[in-house]
């Protein structure tokens, strides 16, 4: 049973990736990345990390995603002009699209490779399935305080780093 | 409760990973490059997750997993507006024409 709903959500992650990298339009594929986030994060219950699901589903397709949406709304534009006298844009950038799949099957193949060949010794016991929340939260405070209290900075950092950049210095352009 | 091997974990987050790869190198836009950096995160963070399924007591590889997050939301805001700066001044979202520090 847990087996075939891993293969279900595996499936449909992989799924949602092809359709971003095949479709032209990019909004389509925003709404692909939106499956593909909640796949993975049904993967991550699958794997135990109840927490980390939740965090998936509210930062990634609560906030990521309606940032991407909106980068995509704002600097789209027309393709087609009527201005006659405009350059005709003949597309031969071709080598760009053999490039990536070269990159990706060669990456992919190589990593299935390793991966197979590999023996693992898992170390720890499996885990049970209590909750991780306490857990992480314990861990949070107690070990990792340093590195929390970074992100932290980090994230003031960058909202204020974004906002300024955003800014528009020149009102009247 | 049956589990499931680490290893088809490994290969699912593989073949995201060189799908996100794939899609940022093909993408002509710059939005579209970031949507395939988003996959490859999330890929490595299923490796992550995977493995620190045998870790209970300490749970270090779902720490690590949220730190990646956080750090991929604040790349996010600020490659957004860096981006919405760029079209600004360029009147373009591909990266091929952008190859100027200033205009």
């Amino acid at each position: 049973m847990e087996a075939i709903i891993f293969y279900v959500f595996s499936a449909l992650t992989l799924a949602a990736g092809l359709f971003i990298l095949f479709s032209r339009n990019l909004i389509y594929g925003a709404f692909a990345l939106f499956v593909a986030f909640l796949g993975v994060a049904a993967l991550y219950v699958l794997a135990g990390a109840d927490f980390l699901a939740v965090s998936q589903i509210m930062i990634y397709v609560g906030g990521i995603l309606v940032l991407l949406i909106f980068g995509i709304m704002l600097t789209q534009k027309k393709e087609k002009s009527d201005d006659s006298t405009r350059h005709n844009r003949v597309e031969v950038a071709i080598t760009r699209k053999i490039w990536g799949f070269v990159a990706g099957a060669g990456l992919f193949g190589l990593l299935v490779k390793v991966i197979l060949s590999s023996d693992f010794r898992m170390a720890g016991e499996e885990m049970s399935t209590k909750s991780t929340i306490k857990t992480i939260g314990v861990e949070l405070m107690t070990s990792h305080l340093l590195p929390f209290e970074i992100a932290a900075i980090l994230l003031l950092v960058a909202l204020i780093g974004a906002a300024y950049l955003a800014l528009n210095r020149n009102p009247t352009a | 409760m049956t589990t499931i091997p680490v290893q088809y974990y490994l290969v699912v987050a593989a073949a995201l990973f060189c799908i996100g790869l794939a899609i940022s190198i093909t993408k002509r836009h710059f939005i579209g490059m970031l949507l395939g950096i988003e996959l490859m995160l999330n890929a490595v963070n299923i490796n992550l997750v995977a493995f620190g399924r045998h870790d209970p007591e300490r749970l270090s590889g779902q720490l690590f997993a949220l730190f990646v997050i956080v750090v991929a939301a604040a790349e996010v805001t600020v490659a957004l507006a860096i981006i919405l700066r760029v079209y600004g001044r360029f009147k373009t979202v591909d990266p091929d024409k952008v190859n100027e520090l200033k205009q």
